[in-house]
This record gives C-alpha cells, sequence and structure tokens, in this order.
C-alpha cells in the first residue's frame, strides 16, 4: 500500500477515533449542562421582561447567546471531525484512481489530512477566542479539504494509467 | 486453501499433458495452455479471497449486510420523521415561543416559565429523534468503511467476528438509547441529570468506539509488520457502475463542502447575529408592551429558523450522499443484478442524492411542493439502496450454496 493511501486510512481512524471520544466526552460531561444552560437563560430573559426587568433580560440573553454560540461549534466540531474521517478513509481506499504521480498524491493526501484536522480546530478553537486566528484556522483548513478534494477529483477524471490495486 | 491446490492441480495437468505430447516445435499451443493455467489460478486466488474475505458469518459480511441495514433503518426513519413530526413539531415549537412572548407582554412570568418548558420539551423531542436518524446512517457508513478495511485488519478472523458483533451491537444500542430519551427521562435514574436512555446510548457509544479502535489497532499491526499485499477483488473493479458510483460521489461531497464553505462565509455569522437580534426585539417588545413589534420579530424568527435548517441539511445530505456512493462503488462486485439494472440503480441513487438536497434548499421560497419532491427524492435512495441490498443477499446465497455443493466443503473455509 502507497505513503498516500497508509497516510489517508490510518490517519482517517485516528481521527474518527479522536471525533468520536471527543464526542463521547461531551455528550457525557458537556452537553447536558450546555443545553440547561441555553434553555434556562433564554427563558429567564422572557421571565424578566414578564417582571419589566430590562438588566435581567439583557444580562440573560447576553448569556444565551454565548452559551448557543459554543454549543453549536462543539456539535459542529463533532459532527464535522468524524464526517471528514470518513471522508479520508474512503477516498484513501480508492485514492489508486487518482491518476496522478506518487508525489504530488502524497501532496494531497498530505493536504486534506491537515484540512481535516484543522478545520474542526479551528472552530473549536473559537469557542475559547472570538479573535481572528480561531477563524483563520478554520479558512485556512476548509480551503485545504476543498482544494484535496478538487485534486483528487480532477486526478478521477484525468486520463492515465490506474490499474487495479496500483499500490 | 483446498480449492486453490485443487485448481492448482488441475492447471498443471493441463500443461503437462500438452506439453509432453505437443512437439517441441508447437511452442503457440503449450503458450495458450500454460495462459489458461494462468488464468484458472488466478480465478481461483479471486476465489479463494472470496471465500475469506466474504464466508458466511465473517466480519465482513456481518459489518455490510449490518452496515446497509443501519443507513436503510436511518433513511427510513428519517423520511417519516420528516413527514410526520419534523414540521408538526417546528410549528408546535413557534406557538408555545409565541404564547411565552406574549404571556412575556401579559407580565405573566409562570406562563413564560410553562411556555418554555414546553419549548424545551418540543425541541428535545425533536433533537433525539434528529440524532437517531444521524447516528444510525453515520454508523452504518463506519460500518461500510470497515468492511471495505477488513483484509488489511491483522487479528484472526474469530476475533474480528466478535468486533463486527461488538461494534453493531453498539450502533444499535446508542441510536435506539437516544431515541428513548425524550420517552424514559430520569424515571429510576442513578445519576441526576443522566437518564437510562442516555446512559445505554453513551455504552452503546463506548461500545463502537471500542471496536473503531481495535480495528485501527489491526491496521496499524498490518502496516507495522510489512505483511503481503491482501488480494481484495473489490478494490480492483472497475466497473461502469462502480466508476458512476464513485465520479458521482465524489462530486456531491464537493458540492456539498463548496455549499458549506459558502453558507459558513456569506449567511452563518449574519444568521447567529440576526437570531440574537430578533429575541432581543422580542423581550424587549414584550417589556415595553409593543405588541406588534413582538409579532413582527416572531414572524422573522421563524423565517430564519427554517432558512438555517435548509441550508445545513443540503450541505449534510450533500455530502452524506456523496460518501454513500462512493462507499458503494467499491462493493459492486458483490451486487448480484443484471449489469444494465446495476447501472440504472446507480443512476437512480445519484439522482436522487442530488434532487434531495436542492429540493431541501428549495423549500424555503416554494413550501410543501419542494418538501414532497425531497421526500421522493428520499424514497428513491432508499429504493436504490434495498436493490443493491438485495443483490448482495443473492451474492451471499450464491456463494454459501457454491460452498455448501462442493464435496468436503468443511474443508473450504
Amino acid at each position: 500500500m502507497s505513503g498516500s493511501r497508509r497516510l489517508l486510512i490510518i490517519g482517517g481512524i485516528a481521527l474518527a477515533v479522536w471525533g468520536m471520544s471527543y464526542g463521547l466526552w461531551y455528550a457525557v460531561f458537556s452537553e447536558h449542562q450546555a443545553l440547561d444552560s441555553i434553555g434556562s437563560s433564554l427563558a429567564g430573559s422572557f421571565a424578566a421582561a414578564a417582571d419589566r426587568n430590562p438588566a435581567v433580560m439583557e444580562s440573560s440573553l447576553e448569556q444565551y447567546r454565548e452559551a448557543k454560540y459554543v454549543y453549536d461549534r462543539q456539535v459542529d466540531v463533532h459532527g464535522h471531525w468524524i464526517g471528514l474521517a470518513m471522508l479520508l478513509i474512503v477516498l484513501g481506499i480508492g485514492f489508486d484512481r487518482v491518476n496522478f504521480p506518487v508525489r504530488f498524491r502524497q501532496f494531497l493526501a498530505l493536504g486534506l489530512l491537515v484540512g481535516a484536522v484543522a478545520f474542526p480546530l479551528g472552530v473549536l478553537l473559537q469557542t475559547i477566542s472570538h479573535g481572528p486566528l480561531p477563524r483563520a484556522i478554520a479558512i485556512t483548513g476548509s480551503a485545504f479539504v476543498i482544494a484535496g478534494l478538487l485534486g483528487a477529483a480532477i486526478g478521477v477524471m484525468a486520463r492515465g494509467s490506474s490499474p487495479a490495486n496500483a499500490d | 486453501m483446498r480449492i486453490l491446490k485443487e485448481l492448482k492441480e488441475r492447471s498443471l495437468i493441463y500443461v503437462g499433458i500438452p506439453g509432453s505430447s505437443i512437439t517441441d516445435g508447437n511452442k503457440v499451443s503449450r503458450e495458450i495452455y500454460v495462459s489458461r493455467a494462468q488464468t484458472l489460478i488466478d480465478a481461483s486466488v479471486a476465489r479463494e479471497s472470496e471465500l475469506a474475505w466474504f464466508a458466511a458469518m465473517s466480519a465482513r459480511r456481518l459489518l455490510l449486510l449490518g452496515g446497509i441495514g443501519l443507513i436503510l433503518t436511518g433513511m427510513i426513519f428519517g423520511d417519516i420523521f420528516a413527514v410526520f413530526t419534523l414540521h408538526q413539531n417546528a410549528a408546535q415549537v413557534g406557538a408555545n415561543l409565541a404564547a411565552a412572548a406574549n404571556a412575556a407582554l401579559a407580565g405573566n412570568r409562570h406562563v413564560v416559565l410553562a411556555n418554555f418548558q414546553n419549548v424545551g420539551a418540543f425541541l428535545e423531542n425533536r433533537g433525539t429523534k434528529v440524532d437517531t436518524h444521524v447516528h444510525m446512517i453515520d454508523f452504518g457508513y463506519l460500518a461500510l468503511l470497515l468492511a471495505i478495511l477488513q483484509p488489511w485488519v491483522s487479528f484472526a478472523e474469530g476475533l474480528k467476528k466478535k468486533l463486527a458483533w461488538v461494534f453493531l451491537a453498539g450502533a444499535w444500542l446508542l441510536p435506539i438509547g437516544v431515541y428513548l430519551i425524550h420517552y424514559v427521562g430520569l424515571a429510576h435514574s442513578p445519576v441526576k441529570a443522566i437518564g437510562w436512555a442516555s446512559i445505554a446510548a453513551d455504552f452503546g457509544g463506548l461500545l463502537v468506539l471500542v471496536a473503531t479502535f481495535a480495528c485501527l489497532i489491526g491496521l496499524w499491526m498490518h502496516f507495522r509488520g510489512e505483511r503481503a499485499k491482501p488480494t481484495d477483488k473489490l478494490l480492483g473493479d472497475r466497473s461502469t457502475e462502480g466508476r458512476i458510483l464513485f465520479a458521482g460521489g465524489l462530486a456531491l461531497v464537493l458540492v456539498g463542502f463548496f455549499h458549506g464553505a459558502y453558507y459558513a462565509a456569506a449567511d452563518l455569522y449574519k444568521h447567529e447575529a440576526q437570531e440574537y437580534s430578533l429575541l432581543a426585539q422580542m423581550t424587549a417588545g414584550a417589556a415595553a408592551g409593543a405588541r406588534a413589534v413582538i409579532n413582527t420579530a416572531l414572524a422573522s424568527y421563524g423565517q430564519l429558523q427554517g432558512a438555517k435548517a435548509v441550508n445545513i441539511a443540503a450541505h449534510a445530505h450533500s455530502i452524506e450522499f456523496g460518501l454513500l456512493a462512493i462507499m458503494l462503488a467499491f462493493f459492486q462486485p458483490y451486487v448480484r443484478l443484471r449489469e444494465s439494472w446495476k447501472r440504472r440503480w446507480a443512476g437512480v441513487l445519484l439522482f436522487g442524492s442530488l434532487l434531495l438536497p436542492v429540493c431541501v434548499l428549495m423549500e424555503m421560497k416554494y413550501g410543501l411542493v419542494a418538501g414532497g419532491l425531497a421526500d421522493f427524492a428520499g424514497l428513491l435512495i432508499i429504493f436504490a439502496l434495498l436493490a443493491m441490498w438485495i443483490g448482495i443477499l443473492r451474492y451471499t446465497g450464491e456463494l454459501d450454496a457454491s460452498i455448501a455443493n462442493t464435496p468436503d466443503s468443511g474443508d473450504s473455509q
């Protein structure tokens, strides 16, 4: 098996295990608390409106916004890590259909793996910092994934020798 | 190994007899015989690998049939959920939110809280059903992936079979547990915040995790040990239907990624800001006694939730169906249907996979018509998948029957 296929398959399964571990940890230790916080802060904001208490109303709504922002990203990270991991494994299995030289295929595989790790990581870092760096990491990661996929698609369509089990 | 040995012996006879009886000048005939013998040996090697990797109750067969079963069940569940629950649930959430806003306007704190409790219950009901649908399908995908990778997992078949059972047990337990969360709640639970259904679901997740991790170790052992490349006809297949599914699947994944990236760049942050702004308008309107502001904000809030939902669903479904098509491309040699029908079902699957996300996106503009078309597209995918599953079942039947009809079949496995 070639280096590119090995990289995609092993990297993909490792990322799937990592994504599932993260999801399991999140479901057991964090998700219920997050949902409670989202629900109670939104309800608290409307209850404060009923009490005509604008200070509590605004602070509760702000709390809701922050809790929802973090929750959405944490769920997205879990889903994207596992989804991208499966994509890496599938591409790894069929990577001998990509008609490019070995070195370029390795380059594509490395780009896909880096992108699959970095894109959800950037999204996760947004829960810690609202600055531009996490967003830049996420955008760069997704650009790597899209470029890698585009390269693989062109490679599949390109004319060339694609012997069965070439590597 | 007995079949391989037998065929090798037969091929030696073919080569030996003509070679000894034909004069040295007649080399062409001998080469034909040698070529035929080689073909027989190659065919026997392929058949040996088929028997080895796809024998009855083998890890690959369990994961393949179990995986497609999970995907089919998850999709049928998703279609039923979309038709009978999703829209009704969204309407209930909207109605309770409106009631809460109006109660806030009237200054009735208790009714506000009661309505938000209802919203929480409806959202939990919806969330657990979406999670059931998603996890069932995703575990099915993972099962298909592990089925493809089985020849590279360096464990004894017995252990691989046990891991496959552990995986499938967890893959069924988690979604069923998640589905029951809404109904079981915290009844008789030993833990304050998590009920029995959640515990069962988490345990299912742990089983899947353990089985997948074990497969990773098996793969690592294979690559570390530099073992011989396993013979597997699945990866060598270059049939038309396989190529259609692979290329079509890759295109769907790409389209889904582009759409997701566009949505994240153009709309995601805008939608998040709008959501906060609309909720602020509702509460401020309630505090100020402005019913018109509340009603406008409620209407816009419903539209916003719809826009978010269709964008996310279109993005996710396009990528997931693309992945499914790519994975099914590898299994086409196991689908025992006529070539023309294999191509037709591949086309139906890809057509449905493209139609569904497009119609989901158009739901905001064309409402129920687009929704109905999306459900129809989902049915097309289910039918295509079911047809392929039946084809694989036919193949397993043929394979098992051929083993049973072979003399001394007990040795062949």
